[in-house]
């Protein structure tokens, strides 16, 4: 038994944890509130760079070229293309959803930046590149102003865009 | 020391400083994001000038992820000035007075003419002890979280038991440099209060006082050097930089004298500091105690006036109170209110980390 007086016998410290946890308060800015509060009336929000006329969904309250100020609100429509995917089939701590899955970048009509999203309601290897796909919302009570409200895309039926239309935001 | 090493800090290339703009300064800034707080400053740096940001060669910034709880902050950041044509761009994870250092290497090697340095900070987001106890040696400091402010009194004691100052002499610093942000539009924090009242607050943590203490603050600013022909274009009355050089101490604090700052007398004496007279000194002293002890470091008299925007006791953006000094020592001597200055920024616990950068006019 070591003695309790001394540290001698109990051998070099080879490891050390040391917890540490931050807590932040998140200030999403004038342009990027109005998103969100287009998500709690269900609808998506962007912004239009006056130099060069792109709409940026959601905006941080600047064309990220141009470096100017993007002060005319867009309302986007509801629906949009899958520009691309991944098909999620590893699990991994904290997973919420399903296995397999596809996580896809959208690209709403109107929007010149696409975002990431959850297609549901097709068999993970249906998804396709150009597929016309529509939000689904939640209840109406249920709306925040957070991505939460938005629960998943859905293939809306159209046919698949062209290449044409989507190259550019690969 | 060689001369070639005595003169590493000073300028072979003259470079000036162009421009400089900041945000009013607020403790808490909660109607915009970092990019909407920056724009308004990157335009005002350029605009003041008539630039844009095609005249500059090289971007640079200061800042912290840990202040916002965000990766990456510094790569949306440059949403506010903009990146195409894309242009060669850096950061450092310091304040910006090092961010404006990267860049004057750059023009001194020659390869650039122009570039524009920004920093941005917000302490409200998250809790800045705790934050800026992440800074500290991981081992056997940071798992005690101690407080800056606890460490900033642990050195205020030294210098009082060391018979360097008095808590009279602290109160003292801060009425004057709340007094003489009554003329800084940007203070956070300006009054005018006898340090006879000061002495009435109660400790915060002894021997500091309330009034001891920088305010909290949210804040950005930015700088543009120029050199050459682009530096005359610019400014009619420049201030050049005449010698820059910044200098570290050892992170553990037991190993420091910390009633001295060896790395700022360093920083200085390779900095030039000494070649001739200052005006003014624009002193990076969040602590009001931390005046006194950069003040002997640096050699001043008391002919120089120190910290005529009120300093950091008046408003201490983290991250960009440092390239505030610069940009306040440039503008006094533009507007022909000083000849030549000493700007100083610092980082890092109880001043570990120190920059000294010299300016002058014609």
């Amino acid at each position: 038994m070591a003695d309790p007086t001394t540290t001698e016998d109990l051998g070099p410290v080879t490891t050390l944890a040391t917890p540490i946890r931050l807590d932040f308060e998140f200030t999403p800015g004038v342009a990027q509130s109005r998103f969100l509060r287009g998500l709690e009336q269900g609808k998506f929000m962007g912004q239009r760079c006056p130099t060069c006329g792109k709409v940026y969904v959601p905006s941080r309250g600047s064309c990220p070229t141009d470096g100017v100020p993007t002060t005319e609100d867009v309302a986007l429509a509801n629906v949009g293309t899958v520009t691309t995917y991944c098909v999620v089939n590893v699990p991994f701590a904290g997973q919420s959803i399903e296995i397999p899955y596809i996580c896809a970048q959208v690209l709403l009509d109107g929007a010149n930046i696409s975002f990431m999203g959850l297609i549901q309601e097709i068999p993970a290897d249906q998804i396709r590149m150009g597929m016309r796909v529509e939000a689904v919302w939640v209840e109406p009570d249920q709306l925040t102003p957070s991505l939460e409200s938005v629960r998943y895309f859905r293939p809306n039926g159209e046919p698949d865009a062209d290449y044409e239309t989507y190259k550019e935001y690969l | 020391m060689s001369a070639a090493a005595s003169a590493a800090g000073r300028t072979n290339r003259p470079v000036s400083v162009a421009s400089f703009a900041q945000a009013h300064n607020v403790r808490r800034d909660d109607e915009h994001n970092e990019v909407e707080m920056l724009m308004p400053v990157v335009a005002e740096v350029f605009g003041a000038i008539g630039i844009t940001k095609d005249d500059v060669d090289f971007i640079c910034s200061g800042s912290s992820d840990y202040l916002i709880g965000g990766p990456f902050s510094f790569v949306t950041a440059l949403d506010a000035v903009g990146v195409w044509p894309p242009k060669p761009e850096s950061h450092v994870e310091m304040d910006g007075a090092w961010a404006l250092y990267e860049a004057w290497v750059l023009l001194q090697e020659g390869e650039i003419d122009a570039a524009l340095v920004y920093c941005f900070g917000r302490s409200s987001p998250g809790n800045l002890n705790e934050i800026l106890a992440l800074q500290l040696d991981p081992y056997y400091v940071a798992p005690l979280w101690p407080d800056p402010v606890s460490l900033a009194a642990l050195q205020a004691r030294a210098l009082i038991d060391a018979g360097k100052a008095t808590e009279e002499d602290f109160a003292a610093i801060a009425s004057r440099s709340r007094r003489d942000a009554l003329s800084n539009p940007n203070a956070q924090v300006a009054n005018d209060t006898p340090a006879q009242t000061l002495l009435e607050d109660e400790y915060v943590v002894s021997p500091l006082r309330r009034h001891a203490l920088p305010p909290i603050t949210d804040g950005v600013a930015a700088i543009v050097l120029a050199a050459g022909d682009k530096a005359r274009r610019w400014s009619k009355s420049p201030a050049w930089i005449t010698g820059f050089d910044h200098r570290i101490e050892t992170h553990s604090l037991g190993a420091r004298d910390l009633t001295s700052s060896s790395s700022t007398a360093m920083a200085a004496q390779r900095a030039g500091l000494s070649d001739g007279p200052v005006d003014i000194a624009e002193i990076h002293a969040p602590f009001a105690h931390q005046e006194i002890i950069l003040v002997e470091a640096l050699g001043l008299d008391d002919t120089v006036a120190i910290n005529p925007s009120g300093g950091a006791l008046a408003a201490n953006p983290i991250m960009s109170a440092g390239l505030i000094r610069i940009g306040e020592a440039a503008s006094r001597i533009s507007s022909g209110q000083a000849r030549r200055a000493v700007a100083h920024a610092t980082s890092g616990p109880c001043l570990q980390q120190n920059l000294v950068c010299v300016l002058e006019g014609e």
